[in-house]
């Protein structure tokens, strides 16, 4: 349960990071919250040559609301969002979602950005990042590019960011006036990983549904975004009939992973529910 | 032989001159460098919160940091809470309500409390349970571990112990 030997630097800057990114290739690891890193290292899963520990680059630590995004920084701790880190619905939203993940101590270090990174079927901010359809920001020694949430999520532990890239920011759609959300996750402890969850925003104008969006999450390879059923809302005012519709359409369409926290079957019946539930909640 | 970084680790307001190569963890350079063995190593990733200690005031899994990154930091370990003989009001609280059996988590849960009651004085009992459900007890004494803390909760309201503890 020791770590194999490797060779450790601190660059202090985004520039420094991406430079050291590209000279160490693909024995360099980018260290964020290590949350998931030191552990996959402890257990020798993971046996990086170089660690690039990006904990002291200030330059990015911001989350920076701008006009109809709010971009967050890689260094953005989950905790960061314990308070909603902006007025409206997004922020609230965040804050809901967030106690969900892990437990305090480790909301302490782990980053939203390093979420993504990592991309683990049942991690809440991939959830939320596929469902809103936000917007990467991926840098290297070349100079950056975004990238769509629909293009990010490759699988599980995989997704767009290469061996010489640095996941920079994130950006979120700000969710306008009119917007609300609904979260529910299954867990069997508290602070366990998801063995399913679903989020679901509506935007409600005159007691219509005007807008929606709705995804899935550990129940796969990666979040599921929704997109038809997201359009079976619109137009409808909300009803306890629809959403037991829209649930059940979830459920027959996705076929889930089976694994030693629960069977095929059984996360099957749960996208059911938890897709139910956030679509109430949504609507309350 | 890999590299070994000379560092200066501050806990507990001491400096410590250690040499540790970086892939050794915050907790055992505490353990095995600085001699602080109060921090606990049960799991060694993350999930039984045996090894919590505060960086910064903020209270993180001594287990998944290195040392190394430690630097420059102020670290808070369990045997800094006691002020000589005078136990802090958390650990007097465990003292008092049977918080402990064999006191194997008991650092671990001292150190969370302390850390996110100093950040939040007012939490409430349904939010330091929330808090304190990240660290296990293997002896299973979590309705007395949470009668401690909402006591230690209250006098600490009453009469906050020093920053410098
Ligand atoms: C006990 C426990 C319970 C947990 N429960 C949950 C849970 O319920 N839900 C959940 O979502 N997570 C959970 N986690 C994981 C936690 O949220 C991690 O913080 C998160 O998965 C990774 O973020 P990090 O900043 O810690 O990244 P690290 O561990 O530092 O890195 C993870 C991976 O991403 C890469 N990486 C990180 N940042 C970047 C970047 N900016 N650019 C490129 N690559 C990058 C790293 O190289 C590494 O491969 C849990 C962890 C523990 C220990
Ligand atoms: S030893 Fe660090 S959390 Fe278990
Ligand atoms: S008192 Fe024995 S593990 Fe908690």
């Amino acid at each position: 349960m020791k770590p194999a030997s490797f060779v450790y630097v601190r660059p202090g800057s985004r520039s420094e990071i991406v430079a050291a990114l590209a000279e160490h290739g693909a024995d360099g690891k980018v260290l964020a919250g290590g949350q998931s890193l030191v552990a996959a290292m402890n257990f020798r899963l993971a046996r990086p040559g170089v660690i690039i520990d990006i904990n002291r680059a200030g330059d990015l630590d911001y989350l920076r609301p701008s006009g109809d995004v709010l971009a967050i920084g890689a260094l953005t701790r989950h905790a960061a969002f314990h308070k909603p880190p902006v007025e409206g619905p997004l922020g609230a939203l965040l804050a809901k979602v967030v106690r969900h993940i892990a437990h305090y101590p480790i909301r302490q270090r782990g980053t939203f950005t390093g979420s993504l990174a990592h991309a683990d079927p049942a991690s809440e901010w991939c959830l939320v990042a596929a469902t809103l359809g936000a917007e990467m920001v991926i840098a290297n020694n070349n100079g950056e590019r975004t990238c769509p949430a629909a293009e990010f999520f490759r699988g599980t532990f995989t997704t767009a960011v290469g061996e010489q890239d640095l996941l920079a920011e994130v950006r979120l759609p700000m969710l306008g006036a009119g917007w609300r959300s609904g979260f529910h996750e299954f867990s069997r402890r508290a602070g366990d990983f998801a063995l399913a969850m679903s989020l679901a925003a509506l935007k409600l104008e005159n007691g219509v549904i005007t807008a929606a969006r709705l995804g899935v999450g550990g129940v796969s390879d990666r979040a599921i975004r929704l997109s038809k059923l997201e359009q079976e809302l619109v137009g409808k005012p909300p009803s306890k009939a629809l959403f037991q519709d829209v649930a059940a359409s979830a459920q027959a369409g996705i076929r889930p992973t089976a694994d030693i926290h629960g069977s095929s079957e059984y996360r099957s019946d749960l996208i059911r529910a938890v897709v139910g539930r956030a679509l109430t909640e949504a609507a309350a | 032989m890999a590299e070994k970084h000379a560092i200066t680790l501050n806990a507990n307001g001491k400096d410590y001159r250690i040499s540790v190569e970086a892939r050794r963890t915050l907790a055992d350079a505490l353990r095995d460098d600085c001699g602080l063995t109060g921090t606990h190593l049960g799991c060694e990733h993350g999930v039984c919160g045996a090894c919590t200690v505060l960086v910064d005031g903020k209270p993180v899994r001594s287990c998944l940091m290195f040392a190394v990154q430690a630097e420059g930091q102020a670290v808070r370990t369990v045997e800094g809470l006691a002020k000589g003989e005078v136990l802090h009001p958390l650990q007097k609280a465990f003292w008092e309500n049977h918080g402990l059996q064999c006191g194997f988590c008991t650092p671990g849960f001292l150190m969370l409390a302390t850390g996110a009651l100093e950040a939040e004085p007012d939490l409430s009992e349904a939010e330091l349970r929330d808090i304190l459900s990240s660290n296990l007890c293997r002896c299973t004494g979590y309705q007395n571990i949470i009668k401690s803390v909402c006591a230690a909760a209250s006098e600490m309201r009453a009469c906050p112990p020093s920053a410098d503890r």
